[in-house]
């Protein structure tokens, strides 16, 4: 008897089955084979006859096999799954569209290569963006229960929010019962001497009850002990991460150890963690009653301090903004001196610190969102020409028996594949985009380390790359799945469509109008950046070197032994070369810091306090016009003469000669300056736009008063040198003087640093840095915004133009002009161009509304920006309709009705 | 292929819905089937096992009939076919079909006969 089994075996190994498959075939099929023998044989078949009519029964000359590839190798999309459920059959099919979109991806590198770098773009920006905003405005702050922490602040009808006097905050502190606790804080310098270089570091005097009411805990020790934070206490420091690790080099025994700060020797307490953060710079803090100055005594000086309180639980911000109000008004009662007409503000502890930068992070979101979509369109109509071209494959799948919903979600499904690989490579592209947007706003940008790629960041990118799938597959879906059968296989591959014309148009005029949008809005901050940087700042930035200096220990005890080493400084280095004018200031105009003096004109005695008049307040030395190039309006300047001996004089900027002396001379009249007492007006300087180029002219303070560094008396000179300013004009480069200027000022005690070297220029440079960056980063999106476009005009011409061949060959044919041609297919192309650019413009007209407060000596609907944002977007469009319409003309007419 | 509609592939068709009708009454094994196909058309319909067997695992796949291996002592094991309760719905939709079918075939050659 043949072996039936090993027979059909044979027969079935072209069809590579699963073994197990082909072996529940084989023994079927066998067991018929065998039977039919017998039958054959008992019907009275010879055992040959029976086994040649058996075989070809059982193959039927390849019938079989050609039967069983049919049934066993076709991927029947419906019964895939036997048994399965709804949800199995979706995830096989779901696993099949996959396969089946990689394949089609495969085929067409060009196609996917543009359309995954366009999405990568759109999307990588996106995610760049976010994550700054993510990290800035939308993360709680690193304090446990954040939402309760509040900022506090005097507020005054002069200055709007103010900082706080230290009296004030120990009666609000004691007085109210809305907070589980307040704290205070306030920012200083510091020379770290005793072991190497001498260093200088920024730190922060804290109260006591700060650290533990913001839920601080250190990484090692312990936080201070009221009784540290006491008049008259030993020192304790406690020290940020970053100087115990880099500086100190991570000491594990630091605790107990004493180190020298200025001239306190100050006990390590504790160790700060890497991620405790109050202020980017500080590196050192210490308890704030160790801050020997008067200023932190007396209820008229606000000294920058800052406070902050925790909310009980179950009490809300408006009942403990009315208690402290009602607890400011009965202070301002008590000491009418000083309180009168300061009242007591609460501000959520974010908002403080991000809601300066909301407007700008908010515009930039809506700008790159507008990029988005835009990158969406394009890669739409790119998705709508692939399906013109694969109609017949959708048409066969139909007529086959696909469904509708189907085919719409295969396709739906090679999109969002599509956005979703672009996201992973956005994704990196956002790691570098963001590092860039870093390094463009490093100083203006409150929270910056906290910005970075965590799993919201993954799961805004996930979300935009299947939204933005769905978003531009959606058009081509239903349109490849609309192909009438018939149609589509009748046409061949010629296929057409109107509807994807039109649907296509639409997309390119969204995109013009949306580039319109952006191009305005880049085009207004152009504008803003550009109109402050003619602003005249009221002095010459050209040439001019800062660099903040601090004395050696060895003479900080003395006043006048100061006054000696600043005078000697001044001296060695106007003696190096190329140096022409050397200044101490107090004060950088244009820089961060800000220093106001009440003060009151006249002989009478000091007003009460709501008629309070302040001044920015100036130290200056004899030069210092010299190397600030300060105009002379009236009188003389500062001199040398007038030092601790001579009768205390100021000099007064013309914004406060007209303000306080209007129509009369100011020379050798009297003000008379809080603490320091009266002094006589001795001339008039030009006024310098010290709160920046561009809100100084809106600023609440705007006078300003020179007063004589060397005419100032023993007992504030402590307080006077916390942060003095070298300033010296320069004939060659001002930085190439820097590293004598460092010798120099060392002294011969080597133990005098500078630090925070900038050139004027760069000052005033990073005042603007925050519109800059805007302007910088909205130019970015703008310029992707408008080659998108382009090329999205430009690829519907050149589609259009390829479709319209034979109609143009027959044009050409019957006399048309070279000139006639493309004149026909530039109109329709700026037809398109024209309707998005006329919505964009209204939408432009809308949108820069919001965003008034970011610019500057322009208007939102200024029209010569949107006159030249129109002309240079129709420019482009031109040019993507020129190029496709010169093809046109160079098509033979012959060859062109022949193409039928 | 469901329904009332007169399927252009009656051919084909036809043999499904033999097929169907035979497992209705009790499940069978593909060789039983072949025969029995054999014995009741008398003799004017043959399936072959290369294109029997085929045409089972199809009907098979769409989940119309079931086949099982059932071991009987002293037998070796064969493949048995029930049908399932989707297929009992498509064998009484195809009968209705191949009626309809048959009734027009009829009347138009009554119609020439008469």
């Amino acid at each position: 008897m043949p072996d039936w089994s090993e027979y059909v075996r044979g027969h079935l190994s072209d069809l590579k089955l699963a073994p197990e498959r082909e072996a529940e075939i084989a023994e079927e099929l066998a067991q018929h084979a065998e039977d039919r023998y017998r039958e054959l044989q008992s019907g009275g078949a010879t055992e040959a006859q029976a086994r040649r009519i058996a075989l070809e029964e059982l193959t039927g000359h390849e019938l079989l096999a050609k039967e069983l590839r049919a049934v066993e190798r076709t991927n029947a999309p419906e019964p895939l799954v036997p048994g399965a459920g709804g949800q199995g059959r979706f995830l096989a099919e779901l696993a099949q569209d996959l396969r089946y979109g990689l394949r089609a991806f495969r085929k067409s590198p060009g196609f996917t290569t543009v359309a995954m770098l366009a999405l990568a773009l759109g999307i990588g920006a996106n995610t760049a963006i976010f994550s700054v905003v993510n990290g800035v405005l939308l993360q709680p702050l690193a304090f446990p229960d954040p939402g309760r922490l509040l900022r506090i602040f005097e507020s005054t009808a002069e200055l709007g929010l103010a900082s706080v006097s230290y009296p004030n905050y120990l009666d609000w502190r004691r007085e109210s019962h809305s907070f589980t606790d307040m704290g205070a804080y306030r920012s200083d310098d510091f020379n770290f001497t005793g072991t190497g270089e001498p260093e200088h570091l920024s730190g922060e005097y804290v109260s006591a009850s700060l650290f533990p009411l913001l839920g601080v805990t250190p990484l090692m020790g312990r936080n201070f002990l009221p009784q540290e934070d006491r008049e008259g206490a030993a020192c304790t420091v406690m020290l940020g991460y970053g100087f115990w690790k880099g500086r100190l080099g991570g000491d594990p025994n630091i605790l107990g150890k004493v180190l020298t700060f200025n001239v306190m020797s100050c006990t390590v307490v504790g160790v700060l963690a890497s991620d405790f953060r109050l202020r980017d710079e500080a590196r050192i803090y210490f308890p704030i009653e160790q801050w020997s100055s008067l200023l932190l005594r007396t209820r008229e000086s606000h000294p920058g301090l800052r406070v902050v309180g925790r909310l009980k639980p179950g009490v809300g911000i408006e009942a403990a903004q009315a208690e402290l109000a009602s607890i400011g008004s009965a202070l301002a009662r008590q000491y009418p001196a000083t309180n009168a007409g300061h009242g007591v503000k609460v501000v959520r502890m974010k908002d403080n610190l991000v809601g300066q930068v909301r407007p700008t992070l908010l515009l930039l979101v809506g700008a790159v969102g507008f990029v988005l979509i835009i990158a969406c369109a394009n890669v739409a109509n790119l998705l709508l020409a692939r399906s013109t071209a694969r109609r017949r494959e959708f048409a066969i799948r139909a007529a086959l028996g696909a469904q509708r919903r189907r085919i719409v979600r295969q396709l739906l499904t090679e999109s969002v594949l599509l956005s979703v690989g672009a996201a992973a490579i956005g994704l990196l592209l956002a790691r570098w985009g963001t590092r860039l947007v870093l390094a463009a706003a490093p100083d203006s940008l409150p929270r910056s380390a906290e910005i970075g790629i965590d799993p919201y960041v993954l799961l805004f990118t996930l979300l935009v790359s299947i939204v933005t799938g769905i978003l531009f597959g959606l058009a081509p879906a239903f349109h490849g799945a609309n192909a009438s059968p018939q149609e589509s296989l009748k046409e061949g591959a010629r296929g057409a469509g109107g509807s994807r014309h039109r649907v296509e148009s639409v997309f390119v005029a969204v995109e013009v109008g949306l580039a319109v949008t952006l191009l305005a809005g880049a085009g207004l901050m152009m504008q803003s950046v550009w109109r402050l940087l003619r602003v005249d700042p009221g002095l010459n930035p050209r040439n001019v070197l800062t660099a903040q200096v601090a004395l050696s220990p060895s003479v900080m005890a003395s006043p006048p032994a100061i006054r000696l080493a600043f005078q000697q400084m001044l001296d060695r280095v106007r003696a190096i070369p190329g140096v022409q004018s050397t200044a101490l200031t107090t004060l950088v105009p244009m820089g961060d810091s800000d220093s106001e003096i009440p003060f009151w004109p006249g002989t009478g005695p000091q007003p009460p306090q709501d008629q309070a008049m302040s001044a920015m307040f100036y130290i200056v030395t004899a030069d210092y016009p010299g190397a600030m190039q300060l105009p002379l309006r009236r009188g003389r300047f500062l001199s040398d003469r007038d030092d601790v001996s001579a009768p205390p004089v100021v000099v007064i900027d013309e914004v406060m000669a007209k303000h306080i002396f209007p129509g009369q001379d100011p020379i050798g009249r009297q003000i008379n300056l809080i603490v320091l007492g009266p002094a006589r007006v001795v001339g008039v300087v030009g006024h310098v736009k010290h709160w920046g180029l561009d809100s100084d002219d809106t600023s609440k303070i705007r006078d300003q008063i020179y007063f004589p560094f060397m005419q100032v008396p023993d007992k504030f000179m402590s307080d006077a040198i916390g942060g003095v300013t070298l300033a010296l004009r320069t004939g060659p480069e001002p930085l190439s003087v820097v590293s004598a200027v460092r010798s120099q000022v060392a002294g011969p005690t080597r133990d005098q640093p500078i630090y925070a070297v900038q050139t004027m220029e760069q000052i005033i440079s990073a005042s603007l840095a925050q519109r800059r960056f805007t302007m910088l980063v909205l130019i970015i999106f703008a310029a992707t915004a408008l080659l998108l476009s382009a090329v999205g005009i430009y690829s519907v011409m050149s589609y259009a133009v390829t479709r319209r061949v034979h109609e143009l060959g027959i044009r050409a044919a019957l006399g048309a002009s070279r000139r006639q041609i493309i004149g026909l297919v530039v109109r329709q192309g700026m037809k398109l161009a024209a309707i998005g650019m006329a919505a964009g413009l209204i939408a432009a007209l809308a949108l820069t509304r919001f965003m008034a407060a970011l610019l500057f000596g322009v208007r939102p609907a200024d029209p010569l920006t949107l006159v030249a944002v129109t002309l240079l977007l129709g420019g482009f469009g031109l040019l993507a309709c020129y190029i496709p319409a010169r093809r046109a003309t160079a098509v033979d007419p012959v060859d062109a009705l022949r193409c039928e | 292929m469901e329904g009332r509609a007169i399927d252009r592939e009656w051919k084909k068709g036809s043999a499904e819905l033999l097929l169907l009708s035979l497992l209705e009454a009790r499940p069978r094994h593909g060789y039983e089937i072949g025969k029995l196909i054999e014995l009741r058309s008398q003799g004017a319909l043959r399936f072959h096992a290369a294109s029997l067997y085929p045409l089972l695992y199809r009907l098979e796949k769409r989940g119309w009939i079931q086949g099982r291996w059932v071991e009987k002592s002293g037998q070796r094991r064969r493949r048995y076919y029930r049908l399932t309760a989707q297929g009992r719905k498509v064998l009484a939709a195809q009968r209705e079909g191949w009626q309809t079918f048959v009734e027009a075939i009829s009347r138009i050659t009554g119609v020439e006969n008469a």
